[in-house]
């Protein structure tokens, strides 16, 4: 059953890094998350949100992402979308130490912290249309 | 950030502020890389006391000092990190290239024995 929901769009610069993972952490509150919980969820949005905004829009500081939260009987979903330039072969961005930027100093650590910081992510993404990135957690609600 | 150069172990001690992201690891880069070519220094330790948050941008900025200082014959170690961050570097397999320590004093008799053998 939906208990909560909320979006926020703002502009595709890396100070709203922080504000977006900040906006995160404080809607999951709800729901009671343990302190690692929250790290958790903090790195995993912070992950999307810099690839949207270093990749998607090519650290050009044009162009909005969007953050849409639900929350449900006792887990989180988050999307965070861009209208960037998409991914062309998804399973390989995927994988661990892949990244399309090799001289920029990127680690293509972020899809492997994502999966690993939630139960499941989901991509969608379009070529020149731009990519959403879907990912749920349990929270364990240690109050109840 | 603080940038420490401590000559008596041919280090250079960065102490990233609170959050580690793509936003504060531009800043770091740049000084870092500034004063490493100024000084010659041939090791770097990050002292991750103060940090309270690190995505996969710190790695990317460890990776990149770690090559850096691999062609001088030096060597990068991590100390005071939280379990957070500790879980993130263990995923990254950085374990296994750079000294970890939990005090920085114990990171720099490291980086300094290590180099030492080296030359
Ligand atoms: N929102 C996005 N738009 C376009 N490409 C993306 C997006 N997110 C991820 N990618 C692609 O997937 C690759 C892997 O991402 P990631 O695992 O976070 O590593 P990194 O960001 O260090 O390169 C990126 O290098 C990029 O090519
Ligand atoms: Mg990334």
């Amino acid at each position: 059953m939906l208990k909560n929901s909320m979006s926020v769009e703002f502009m595709a610069i890396s100070d709203n890094e922080r504000f977006a993972r900040s906006v995160a952490a404080a809607f999951v509150i709800g729901l009671d998350p343990t302190m690692e919980e929250i790290s958790e969820i903090k790195t995993a949005v912070s992950e999307a949100v810099t690839n949207a905004i270093i990749h998607g829009y090519n650290d050009t500081g044009r162009g909005r992402i969007v953050m849409e939260g639900t929350i449900y009987e006792d887990s989180v979903e988050f999307r965070i979308s861009d209208e960037g330039v998409g991914i062309s072969d998804i399973r390989r961005a995927r994988e661990p130490l892949y990244t399309g930027k090799p001289e920029d100093e990127r680690s293509g650590m972020g899809f492997t912290i994502m999966e690993t910081f939630m139960d499941s992510v989901e991509v969608e993404s379009e070529k020149n249309k731009g990519t959403s990135i879907i990912m749920t957690k349990t929270v364990k609600q240690v109050g109840k | 950030m603080e940038l420490t150069v401590i000559g008596k172990y041919r280090a250079l001690v960065i102490r990233p502020d609170d959050e580690l992201d793509q936003h504060s690891a531009e800043n770091i880069r740049t000084e870092a890389d500034r004063l490493l070519k100024k000084t010659g220094l041939c090791n770097v330790v990050f002292d991750m006391r103060n940090v309270r948050f690190m995505d996969s941008s710190g790695i990317g900025v460890i990776m990149g000092r770690y090559r850096t200082v691999c062609t001088m014959g030096g060597v990068v170690a991590i100390c005071g990190m939280n379990s957070l961050i500790d879980r993130v570097v263990q995923m990254s397999g950085l374990r296994d290239i750079v000294i970890i320590t939990d005090r920085l004093q114990n990171a720099l008799e490291e980086v300094l024995s290590v180099c030492l053998k080296t030359v």
